[in-house]
């Protein structure tokens, strides 16, 4: 397994994507960047079959229109990490700014502690075994899930008395599921949102990435499995059916 | 409409201003007695380190003092006076032409790399858009500007240019269908060291002017040549090209004729046109353009006025007609057509 | 006390005369205004678009059709359109949804300016013997050429230029996506711009399999909902387009109706089938200025540097100063969409009410990029209710490098602006998802009628340009010198930096 350091210390995101890019050209499997610090679209539009460990504080747009490597960071990230995205894994070992995983139509993003306002906002799913997913460690703002058609959101709340405290939970969401620890209150939900009971079955289905995220986290999971959810989905498919009439 | 006629001595040997005075009046069918001009490089110098400032002041009161003012503020009167003039029967005098001759601070001008020139340029533009009665139109060094209204060998005998020696010599004749009879209005349009007299109609003002007027120009002089000047200016020495490519930016290769050039000289002339495209003149124009290094003439890309050269050892001559040529050299050589859009470079080689 | 029912907006008839019971006209219709009871041709006049395809289809001239038959007591204030639309309203308590550009009696800035030709002081040019150079090149210039001369005359250049797209005529066509149209119709788009050397917009669409053998003419959008935008997506396109705004409906989004959103279009738009695909108001990226700079450079930094990207928005009062920060932003070309640009579906208050003329925008973006000394960075791409040639020549003589025709080339397929689109049974095979509609449109027929078009157009402009003495599409570019405005007040001829005729 072919293995590439590279420094980013005073390095543009240009070059160093191009390093990055050069890199996956030549087989690289594992590429380390050390001294990161704010250098936005790193990996952006970058598919291929890689992992790249990012040491430092990640800059916005971090995996986006990503298809297929894995980024790991050991520092929190700026906004949007996952914008676009179509595949691949995003884990952060720390939190991330707003708009985390916005319109990510695949693969997985791990957010170890907290995230931002408008997260997961507008993900979207359009094959059946091509399912996004956000899962946070920590807690969530305003406007999680916002115009969501598609995909699931796991809140895990973990150390948190109330792991969303904001409002506007699924504006407008026509599609997905957002997953959150513990309860929700009513007066939270946007427009368009609706809870649902959070059963066994919801549990087997978000058994896996509870244990995925324990996995990059290195937690237990067994605290986290049961049923003390709440679960938020689409009133409708079709939100704004109802808004018009004919000229 | 009008005539022009270019000379140089490309050893700096001066010539006087009776023969090209001669040479103008040949073409006389092509102006109508409402405007002429001479421009002359090498006039001056005594004062050869200043710029020599040419003013058509309406009085000497309120506007002289207004300009006074301004260059006192600017730099050094080193000299002025009265441009010397001689009435002419057949010449109204509408203004009083004076000159100075100037110095500027170099320290005003912050972030310049030529912070006197950019002084010099300032002080025109602020006296031709706002000191009403002043008209800066001979702005360079040791070289000088003199136009009125009226014919050739009048404007010519107002100012006795053959009391004047210089190493290049313009001169125009002018058919005017806008401001006839404003002095301003004749040619040749000068700013700082360039000079230019222009045969035709610049279809194109409209985007040259927007673009030079982006580039901190203004246009004041309600006429399409003054563009010319500033484009130069502007490309020739704010930019750093080389004469040569400022005329490709003015008048280009069409793009049929890029396609099949060779890669590099495509790629060069892809870029002028991508680059300087509000540069590009349209309509049909014969220009020659001077300054202290030499003279250049060309025509529009399609060759909508004529243009004509001739050679008599240091000398490069270039005119609308050739009879006016043969007036100031019955011995030229070598008189030919150059082709549309191509310039015709004379530069001093000593 | 019911409401009852408002007057017929058409009124169609048959000349039973004429008519020799072919039944094309049932079969024409889409909205179902005829149908056959025994022998006969029952018409429902209720149901009349006036899209005149039973019309265009009838062998005998024997369908016709009138605009209000009943008249309302005349008011110039109380229309009866303002009286339906509260009708209307009291009815359903809903917004209310039009088609197609704004419907209201604005003047029309474009009527009022008129060109110059020459005359005597310089020559006419003929397009047909001399050179014509209408080539556009649309992307960043640089501000300034550095060369190096050297001693053998060699000419070195050191600016290195960024990738602009390379067009024959100025006139592109705007975005329009396959969802909003039919595929179809987009491929007629996409054959008649491979044609006529230009490029074409996808919309926030995605790009059909069937598009692809068209990908280098086309303009791959990405807009709030990131529909159908993947780093596949980007690479294809010739060019990317942000999409901030629309000049039918500044400041909103769009929704395209769960029931338009069919497996194919579910496919490329990558959204769920079946769902409203909703485009939210803002990009959630872009909050400010320098997000979208972000933005732009994210798609370059996917596309490493490769592709011009576009930034349009619609033309709104502070379009000048947005433009000159999108300017700033690495973007390559700004398109500004005017108040009469075309849409598939949009709020009718939005549609007539907000934003200003693209005369206007355009005028003043050029001017402010011009007093910034930042023209060159950026490309200006006017759109929005352009219906001719000479629509262009004033628009590219107002500041703009290239235009978009939108709902111009959809009236050369057939399109007879009735504004219904939203409703998605466009008998035209346009603005319809149903099959049966969409085999209505012939791709080859139709993209030699959008090809012919832009061919008479770029014909009609160089000899526009010909009179006007200009033999090169740059020296008609801001050359207002060589526009006039007619009855056009004084403020108007100050933001377009235009003389009143006669001055």
């Amino acid at each position: 397994m072919k293995k590439v350091e590279i420094d980013a210390k005073g390095m543009h995101y240009t070059p160093l994507n191009k390093m990055i890019r050069e890199a996956v050209k030549n087989g690289a499997k594992e590429i380390i960047l050390d001294n990161v610090i704010g250098q936005r679209f790193i990996a952006d539009g970058l598919k291929g079959d890689v992992t790249i460990r990012i040491n430092g504080v990640a800059g916005g747009d971090l995996g986006m229109f990503m298809n297929g490597p894995t980024c790991i960071v050991n520092g929190n990230c700026d906004h949007a990490p996952g914008n676009t995205m179509d595949g691949g894994t995003i884990v952060i070992h720390g939190s991330a700014g707003d708009a985390v995983a916005h319109s990510m139509r695949g693969g997985k993003l791990f957010v170890e502690k907290n995230i931002g306002y408008r997260g997961g906002i507008h993900m979207k799913q359009y094959e059946e075994d091509r399912r996004p997913a956000l899962v946070v460690g920590g807690a969530s703002h305003a406007f999680l899930g916002e115009y969501m058609a598609g995909g699931l959101i796991i809140v895990l709340g973990i150390g948190q008395e109330n792991p969303v405290m904001d409002r506007g939970i699924g504006s407008g969401i026509h599609g997905g599921m957002i997953v959150i620890r513990g309860e929700v209150k009513d007066e939270l939900l946007g427009v368009g949102a609706r809870k649902m009971e959070f059963g066994e079955k919801e549990l087997e289905m978000i058994t896996p990435y509870v244990e995925e995220f324990c996995k990059h986290f290195d937690t237990e999971p067994s605290g986290l499995l049961d049923t003390n959810y709440t679960c938020i989905v689409p009133a409708s498919t079709r939100p704004f059916a109802g808004k018009y009439t004919w000229e | 409409m009008c005539g022009i006629i270019g000379v140089i001595d490309r050893k700096r040997a001066l010539m006087d201003g009776s023969s090209i005075r001669d040479a103008l009046s040949l073409m006389n069918e092509r102006g109508s007695g409402e405007g002429a001009g001479y421009a002359a490089y090498g006039i001056y110098p005594d004062f050869q380190d200043c710029y020599a400032i040419h003013v058509f002041f309406d009085n000497l009161v309120e506007p002289k003092s207004r300009v006074d003012h301004m260059l006192h503020k600017w730099g050094r009167i080193v000299h002025q006076e009265a441009i010397p003039t001689y009435e002419q029967d057949g010449l109204k005098r509408s203004h009083i032409p004076w000159r100075y001759f100037f110095k500027p601070y170099s320290d005003l001008m912050a972030g310049s790399t030529t912070p006197e020139d950019d002084v010099m340029k300032y002080i025109v533009m602020e006296t031709n858009s706002n000191i009403q009665g002043a008209l800066i139109f001979s702005s360079g060094k040791n070289m000088g500007v003199f136009k009125a209204s009226g014919w050739p060998e009048d404007v010519a005998n107002f100012y006795r240019i053959e009391d004047y020696k210089g190493y290049i010599w313009l001169a125009h004749n002018r058919y005017p269908t806008n401001t006839p009879g404003w002095w301003g209005g004749a040619h040749p349009f000068n700013l700082l060291d360039w000079a230019v007299v222009h045969n035709g109609e610049i279809t194109s003002y409209g985007t040259n002017r927007r673009y030079v007027e982006s580039n901190g120009y203004t246009c004041s002089m309600f006429t399409d040549t003054e563009v010319v000047a500033y484009l130069f200016d502007l490309l020739g020495r704010r930019h750093g090209l080389p004469e040569d490519v400022v005329v490709k930016a003015l008048a280009p290769p069409f793009w049929d004729e890029i396609d099949n050039m060779p890669e590099k000289e495509q790629e060069l002339n892809h870029a002028i046109r991508l680059t300087y495209g509000p540069a590009l003149m349209n309509g049909p124009f014969a220009i020659v353009v001077a300054t202290h290094e030499g003279i250049v003439g060309f025509t529009d890309r399609i060759k909508l006025r004529p243009l004509v050269i001739g050679e008599n050892e240091d000398r490069l001559y270039i005119s609308s007609e050739e009879a006016a040529i043969r007036v100031m050299d019955p011995e030229v050589q070598n008189i030919h057509m150059p082709r549309a859009g191509e310039p015709v470079i004379g530069r001093v080689i000593v | 006390m019911s409401l009852g029912s408002v007057p017929l907006k058409y009124k169609v008839t048959i000349d039973r005369e004429q008519c020799m019971h072919c039944m094309r006209c049932i079969n024409n219709c889409s909205y179902g205004v005829f149908h056959r009871e025994d022998d006969r041709i029952i018409i429902d006049s209720r149901k009349c678009t006036a899209c005149h395809h039973c019309i265009s289809m009838c062998p005998r001239d024997a369908i016709s059709l009138q605009e209000r038959p009943v008249d309302y007591r005349s008011h110039p204030l109380w229309t009866a359109e303002a009286r339906e639309d509260i009708i209307n309203q009291a009815r359903t308590g809903k917004i209310i949804l039009a088609g197609m550009g704004n419907a209201k009696p604005y003047p029309v800035i474009f009527d009022r300016l008129v060109l110059d030709a020459c005359q005597v002081t310089n020559p006419s040019i003929d397009p047909l013997r001399e050179p014509m150079e209408l080539r556009t090149y649309i992307g960043k210039k640089p501000p300034r050429l550095e060369i190096d001369k050297k001693d053998n005359g060699d000419i070195e250049m050191l600016t290195k230029l960024t990738p602009n797209l390379k067009l024959e005529t100025p006139i592109m066509i705007g975005h329009m996506s396959y969802g909003a149209i039919s595929l179809n119709a987009q491929l007629s788009l996409a054959k008649a711009v491979e044609k006529t050397g230009t490029f074409m917009g996808t919309g926030e669409g995605g790009l059909h399999e069937a598009i692809y053998p068209y990908q280098k003419n086309m303009i791959v959008q990405v807009a709030s909902g990131r529909f159908g935008v993947d780093i596949n997506y980007l690479e294809r396109g010739a060019a990317i387009e942000i999409k901030i705004g629309q000049g039918a409906k500044p400041g909103i989004g769009g929704h395209l109706p769960g029931e338009k959103v069919c497996q194919d279009v579910s496919c490329t738009r990558m959204i769920p089938l079946g769902s409203d695909a909703i485009s939210p108001a803002p990009h959630h990226d872009i909050y400010s200025i320098e997000d979208l700079a972000q933005l732009v450079r994210s798609l370059k930094e996917a596309t490493e540097w490769k592709k011009p990207v576009f930034v349009k928005i619609a033309a709104v009062h502070n379009a000048a100063a947005i433009a000159a920060g999108i300017a700033r932003s690495s973007a390559d070309a700004v398109v500004i969409d005017g108040f009469r640009g075309g849409s598939g579906a949009t709020p009718k208050v939005f549609r007539d009410n907000v934003g200003i003329p693209i005369e206007a925008a355009v005028a003043s973006v050029d001017q402010k990029l011009k007093d910034q000394g930042i023209r060159n960075k950026i490309s200006v791409i006017a759109s929005g209710g352009i219906r001719n040639s000479a629509d262009i020549a004033k628009s590219i003589a107002l500041g703009a490098d290239a235009v978009y025709i939108g709902t111009g080339a959809l009236i050369a397929m057939g399109c007879r602006v009735c504004g219904q689109c939203y409703r998605g049974m466009c008998p035209w095979g346009i603005a319809t998802q149903r099959q049966e509609l969409v085999d209505r449109l012939d791709p080859e027929i139709e993209s030699e009628h959008v090809a012919n078009l832009i061919r008479s157009w770029t014909l009609e402009l160089s000899e526009l340009m010909g009179a006007a003495g200009i033999n090169s599409i740059e020296s008609l570019r801001s050359n207002r010198s060589r526009l006039r405005g007619y009855m056009l007040d004084e403020g108007t001829l100050d933001v377009l930096q235009v003389k009143p005729v006669g001055a």
